[in-house]
């Protein structure tokens, strides 16, 4: 598994444990009231589990099992920005809803996961290819002949 | 594929299908004379998606395709894998129950009850995060 894999995936179970966390005091408190400013928590929640952990762990998985240009599987700088830009989105418009900042805020989180999500794709779209070709569909042989 | 992984996808496919049938009901609520006490399902409909199928589904195929811990334990910790299973399950079957009986009765025991199912699912969660980290490595 890459180190860029690795990285994705266990910042998604970071997000994971905090997700749950959250939610179990949530769903504690429909049961057994503890205090209503729980409730502050659900948009926090509901970002770190879809986002945070779903969407993320599924990245990281993609970037490691996707099918590879033979062994190299290529020019990843879009996806290290793609894991910033998620988690910072992520942490900005969940809490932006716990503590009511400005709008702004929470929309600037959800440009950077739009940004993250389209520099993944940006970069994942041609991996998505039949076995035995390099980037930009090209056959072995033809990598050969382009460079004599 | 491990007998743990067929537990993990085998039972997320019967909650995507309660799921499902619940989320087919509570549309139904609008055409059909079906009992008031259905609109209580909602947060039912969708964790039993989200957790119960998706998560579910994560947790058996991560089992199964994740690098191996070592030569001796391949999974893990198999006692901790296994308890994140039953821990998962009572949670989201407990809650499934729970929190509709919840919202039509008064009495504590059925809040009692959604309290115990957040316990559950929050420790299977975490005993699959210190398995599943564990295994989160090159090789």
């Amino acid at each position: 598994m890459p180190q860029l894999s690795r990285r994705y995936i266990q910042m998604a179970f970071f997000n994971l444990i905090w997700g749950l966390t959250f939610g179990a005091l949530l769903l504690y408190h429909k049961g057994v009231p503890l205090t209503p400013l729980l409730w502050r928590l659900l948009p926090l929640h509901i970002e770190l589990m879809l986002v945070g952990w779903l969407l993320q762990f599924i990245m990281g998985i993609g970037f490691w099992i996707f099918p590879r240009f033979w062994r190299s599987r290529g020019n990843d700088t879009p996806v290290r920005w793609a894991f910033w830009l998620l988690n910072i989105g992520v942490w900005l418009a969940g809490l932006s809803g716990v503590f009511a900042l400005p709008a702004a805020i929470f929309l600037a989180g959800r440009i950077f996961e739009l940004a993250s999500g389209a520099l993944f794709v940006l970069y994942a779209w041609r991996r998505i290819k039949p076995p035995g070709t390099g980037e930009w569909g090209k056959k072995r042989g033809e990598r050969a002949t382009s460079g004599s | 594929m491990p007998i743990l992984t067929r537990l993990f996808i085998k039972t997320s496919f019967i909650y995507l299908i309660v799921a499902l049938l619940i989320g087919a009901a509570l549309v139904a609520r609008s055409v059909l004379p079906l009992p008031p006490w259905l609109a209580g399902l909602s947060p039912v409909y969708f964790h039993l998606l989200m957790v119960g199928w998706v998560t579910q589904l994560i947790f058996g195929v991560a089992y199964w395709m994740l690098p191996k811990y070592s030569q001796k334990q391949p999974h893990g910790f198999d006692g901790v894998w296994w308890a994140s299973f039953w821990l998962l399950n009572a949670g989201v079957l407990l809650r499934m129950f729970a929190e509709p009986m919840r919202a039509a009765h008064t009495g504590a025991l059925w809040g009692w009850a959604v309290a115990a199912s957040a316990v559950l699912q929050w420790l299977a969660g975490l005993a699959f995060v210190f398995n599943a980290w564990l295994r989160t490595k090159e090789r």
